[in-house]
């Protein structure tokens, strides 16, 4: 191991050591260099690139309409499907339909915490500030798409179960999931100083997310009675084709949807937090059309 | 190292027993109302018992976690702690350890005369015992991550148990389901086994967040 090995060893050492990175920014930087020699090496440029405040609200500007297309023309698509034309349940009958709304929510929701806590692990090991930005964007939007599921969840099962709510693994590690997705947003809140909320928040979030299989497990043994998973990547799914599909559609609208979203909450919070340099300065007074 | 933490943490406890005191009070409080506000016969006693006893556990922790911190890094004690030679991890661990002795052990040890006013028997005192004794240092583990991220604030009173007791619901199931299946005659070694696989996992990570929290909040 030469010199510059070790000091790589060194940086990422001192986290177990210590158990904080004191500046991995060098060694990170360094170690990424030789993962994304080559050619890599524009991959790399172009996430260094978006990585950057001004340059990810110049290319999300150019995004958004796309975006924003794609996702009226898949949760349309989705519904009229869905509401429309699938056929009926030959148990449940019309009140199926609201799966349209439920699954995809329900999916989204643990992967939008998935997302939220992944912005928090680039935000601690790299410390870009756009990662934070992320973070704190996606988590009232993860904490609404959760809150969907279980409102939806509860007015489908008044039907089925006969109950609004019952205590059963996956409502209760659903609840669970928007007390954490509340708990990141009280932290952000109570803390006034911009940069050490960013940091304090990401770990609750990386905690939040090493907890979340072990609640997750805990809750489902402890007790089980919502029907198994509507889907998995492995298996065939159980209903008919033409009930899936547009479910399947519901899920990339549900999911392109939250990227909307996001992006939009994140441009706006680059401009709050970057408003007085110089670059929002000109592309303010272009928009207006006022002279700086 | 760590024992000259322990130590110090202990000397500054006892000279000032009300700190230690209140929390278990207030256990004991929380436990005796709820025959009062549900109902005294023994048959709903029994099968409210665990839970009961498990909650106010989790909440009389999370009383004694703001504490954890505060005077340390009110008079600045914690600053010279991030800043000398010794890892600042060890540290807290010992910290941490100091606070389950006198938080959590307490509780152990005064849940066997609850669990008789609550009418539970011999097997489901003993699986209290048990539950309490590998579950209470999980909740200080767990605690002290939400005692780190809050220390510098004005208002963290409220802010802890809401960052924290979302993660203290595994240890409430499974730590109530032992005392239930100990109580029917069960038998609860698989409970036992997840109950430490929880104090293991937190005991290696729980530390490491709560370090990298106190730095952060130490960086104002």
């Amino acid at each position: 191991m030469g010199v510059r090995g070790q000091r790589i060893f060194r940086g990422y050492f001192s986290l177990f050591i210590n158990g904080y990175i004191v500046n991995p920014a060098p060694y990170s930087a360094k170690l990424c260099c030789i993962v994304f020699s080559g050619k890599f090496n524009a991959v790399w440029k172009w996430f260094h690139k978006l990585g950057a405040p001004k340059s990810f609200f110049e290319m999300t500007g150019l995004w958004l309409p796309l975006l924003g297309v794609l996702t009226i023309l898949l949760l349309v698509t989705g519904m009229v499907w869905g509401l429309v034309f699938a056929p009926q349940d030959y148990q449940q009958g019309q009140a199926f339909r609201i799966m349209y709304i439920h699954v995809p929510a329900s999916i989204l929701a643990q992967s939008s915490y998935l997302m939220m806590a992944s912005a928090g692990v680039v935000f601690l090991v790299w410390k870009i500030k756009l990662a934070d930005v992320a973070l704190q964007c996606a988590a009232p939007i993860g904490a609404s798409i959760t809150f969907l599921a279980l409102i939806t969840g509860s007015i489908w099962g008044k039907p089925m179960w006969g109950t609004w709510w019952v205590w059963d693994a996956r409502l209760t590690s659903t609840l669970v999931l928007l007390f954490l997705f509340v708990g990141v947003m009280a932290l952000r809140s109570a803390m006034e100083n911009q940069a050490t909320a960013g940091r304090a928040t990401s770990i609750l979030a990386v905690v939040g997310l090493v907890n979340l299989p072990i609640i997750k497990f805990s809750v489902d043994w402890w007790n089980t009675l919502h029907q198994p998973a509507s889907f998995s990547l492995t298996e065939k799914p159980a209903m008919p084709a033409e009930m899936y599909q547009p479910l399947l559609v519901m899920v990339l609208g549900f999911y392109v949807f939250f990227f909307l979203i996001w992006i939009m909450r994140m441009r706006l919070e680059i401009l709050r937090r970057e408003h007085r340099t110089d670059w929002v300065r000109r592309w303010y007074a272009a928009r207006t059309q006022h002279a700086i | 190292m760590i024992f000259t933490v322990v130590k110090r943490e202990l000397l500054a406890i006892f000279r000032n027993p009300a700190e230690v005191f209140n929390p278990l009070v207030f256990f004991v409080l929380v436990v005796s109302l709820f025959p009062l506000g549900i109902s005294p016969s023994e048959t709903v006693l029994q099968t409210i018992a665990p839970g009961v006893i498990w909650v106010a556990a989790l909440l009389s922790t999370l009383l004694s976690m703001e504490l954890l911190f505060r005077s340390d890094f009110d008079d600045g004690s914690l600053e010279q702690m991030a800043i000398s030679p010794q890892p600042l991890l060890l540290l807290v661990t010992g910290k941490i350890f100091s606070h389950w002795l006198v938080s959590g052990l307490p509780l152990v040890m005064l849940s066997p005369v609850l669990s008789i006013m609550l009418a539970l028997g011999v097997e489901g005192i003993q699986g209290m015992l048990i539950s309490l004794a590998l579950g209470t240092p999980t909740l200080s583990l767990l605690g002290s991550i939400g005692a780190g991220l809050t220390v510098g604030l004005k208002k963290a009173g409220m802010l802890i148990p809401i960052l924290i007791l979302p993660l203290y619901i595994p240890v409430l199931l499974l730590g109530t389901s032992l005392i239930q299946t100990a109580a029917a005659g069960g038998d609860y070694n698989a409970h036992i086994l997840w109950l430490a696989a929880l104090l293991a996992l937190s005991a290696g990570l729980a530390p490491i967040a709560t370090t990298a929290s106190i730095r952060i909040s130490l960086s104002h």
